[in-house]
């Protein structure tokens, strides 16, 4: 079998996972008559970039253009392609849903994450282009003794896409589930199976543009929410904010939040309330251990450290940084009219019935936008921005593969046990076998979230576990 | 480009190249502090001077929403002032000294 053949066999079998998987079809938030719709928007964007896969298949040859996209991908592209690994589903959903819930604090969330990237351009960008070949570990290795720093390296590497992965993909099973209703078990393989397809067949380069086309996507959906939001209230930003003060389901949320003091506040004074920070970071230290995980957390991640080894130069990685920061800035501030706008619109009831977290604030916006939950427009929205969140899951989870696989395969293997003696197809060939041992390595791990006290994001108990999304995990 | 050719220890001495690693870590530095300086008076004030977040300034929106806002713009600023110099001083210096590498003994 070729390459091309075994791609449409993988692409035939995700499809097909997802289509029979209607038998399994629960209760969800989409009704029963337009789940077909669901189906076919999920089935449209996962051929996409099973077709991108595909075409970065066929020029996929030698570990340069298995790891590292060949160094082609310009600064634009790769801008675009960094946006695509940071702007996860937990910036998305997650994001949108603390502040639908709990207002202001979510917002300091997006604050966070955007100014995490300068550490990134000033600290890694540069130095990680000029010095790296595939991997962190290829950098330590320059100056230290090259066994040992690949080893730690890859350690640390695997580590981390590790945890991010067991978070990242148990968000998608739950998504799929609260949904459309579909087995959590069932969705997981789903996220697996096309995510191998990506990695094995296509490398970076498909990596690469399916984040690219994922941005794009997610980016889009957003803007036209928040152009249908806001434009309710004439593109006022005071007008749009008074909206939400005089809201009595924000009222209702806030007096719920602030317990006893509510009964001394006008219904005004409880809205203004969800405006002003201290709502769901209640301990001042919070605040600032929040602060620093943000911002410290995102240069630790292997995924965006791997993508400045795709640019030809410093220049280029210099430019992918300002265009992630441009796009990354601009969804953020799109993400406080997205919260804000579900908290009125939705409401924090029922966004909270479907999903305690909040992660469900976003698509069900969506619906709103379009028309409602019987309305085949607000289906087809809700629809489309699940599948760019499905896509957005996949997608990341496909970089952190590769970037395990690069630790294992070019640091472990090649570096440490062959010291730097293997030969190309030998490298591209461990390259693809250690994406799938850390793919299957990775399914009896994620077990559906129990009794959760912390929802989807973050999974097991750690210093965030009352947080909706794992600070460092965008 | 053999790498025989090069003298590593003669380039790291270099003034050129001493001035540039100077100019650059400096300049890394400094804009690292005051962009971490400036955000974490977010998270600080939210964490302690609440009322004065709570001011209204325009309709509903209040200190806390414009300083929030204001660190996207801060963000921004950093970046295209360090692309900018880096762009026309720390790139065209480099160059000159990877041209005229050859000849540093």
């Amino acid at each position: 079998m070729n390459l091309k053949q075994i791609g449409g066999a993988v692409a035939l079998a995700a499809l097909s996972t997802l289509a029979s998987s209607q038998a399994f079809a629960g209760a969800g938030a989409v009704a029963d008559e337009f789940k077909w719709m669901t189906f076919a928007v999920f089935g449209a964007i996962i051929a996409v970039t099973m077709y991108i896969t595909y075409w970065a298949a066929r020029q996929t040859h030698s570990t340069s253009e298995f790891y590292a996209a060949g160094r082609s991908v310009t600064g634009i592209q790769n801008g675009w392609a960094i946006a695509g690994d940071y702007l996860s589903a937990a910036s998305f959903l997650g994001i949108a849903g603390l502040i639908s819930l709990y207002g202001y604090d979510g917002f300091m969330y997006s604050v966070g994450w955007l100014v995490a990237y300068i550490t990134v351009l000033l600290v890694i960008a540069e130095p990680c282009r000029n010095i790296g070949k595939y991997t962190l570990g290829d950098i330590l290795a320059f100056r230290n003794d090259p066994k040992a720093s690949k080893t730690v390296a890859a350690l640390s590497t695997i580590t981390v896409s590790t945890f991010y992965l067991t978070a990242q993909m148990v968000g998608g099973g739950v998504l799929i589930k609260t949904l459309i209703g579909i087995d959590y078990h069932v969705s997981i393989i789903g996220v697996g199976v096309l995510m191998l397809g990506y990695v094995v067949f296509g490398g970076m380069k498909a990596t690469t543009w399916v984040q690219i086309v994922k941005a794009m996507l997610l980016v889009s959906a957003s803007i036209l929410l928040v152009l249908i939001t806001w434009g309710q209230h004439g593109f006022s930003l005071p007008g749009f904010l008074q909206a939400v003060v005089d809201n009595p389901g924000v009222q209702k949320q806030v007096a719920k939040l602030v317990g006893d003091a509510a009964s001394s506040m006008t219904p005004q004074e409880l809205g203004q309330r969800f405006l002003e920070p201290g709502l769901f970071l209640k301990n001042p230290i919070d605040q600032i251990s929040l602060g620093m995980a943000l911002v410290l957390g995102t240069a630790g991640m292997p995924h965006i450290l791997m993508r400045f080894f795709t640019v030809p130069t410093a220049q280029d990685a210099r430019k992918s940084v300002l265009w992630a920061m441009g796009i990354i800035g601009g969804f953020y501030v799109l993400t406080l009219f997205l919260g804000l706008g579900a908290a009125m619109n939705v409401g924090a009831g029922p966004i909270a019935a479907l999903d305690k977290g909040g992660n469900m604030a976003a698509p069900m916006l969506a619906q709103f936008a379009g028309g409602g939950a019987d309305s085949v427009l607000g289906n087809l929205f809700l629809a489309f921005v699940a599948a760019v969140a499905f896509a957005t899951i996949v997608a990341v989870v496909a970089g952190l593969v590769l970037a395990a696989a690069s630790a294992m395969a070019h640091d472990i293997y090649v570096g440490v046990i062959k010291g730097d003696r293997a030969s190309p197809q030998e490298q591209v060939m461990a390259a693809r076998v250690s994406s799938i041992i850390v793919g299957i390595m990775r399914s009896p791990s994620v077990s559906p979230p129990k009794a959760r006290t912390s929802p989807t994001w973050w999974p097991w108990r750690s210093p965030w576990r009352h947080q909706a999304t794992c600070p460092p995990c965008s | 480009m053999a790498q025989a050719e090069m003298n590593w220890a003669a380039i790291d001495a270099d003034p050129r190249f001493q001035a540039l690693h100077k100019k650059k870590l400096t300049f890394l530095w400094s804009l690292m502090l005051i962009s971490t300086a400036y955000y974490f008076l977010l998270p600080i004030g939210a964490a302690y001077f609440q009322d004065l977040y709570k001011i209204k300034v325009w309709g509903p929106l209040n200190v806390g929403i414009l300083f929030a806002l204001s660190e996207f713009i801060v963000a921004w600023i950093i970046a295209g002032v360090y692309a900018v110099r880096a762009n026309k001083e720390f790139d065209v210096m480099a160059a000159e000294i990877i041209r005229d590498a050859h000849n540093i003994k």
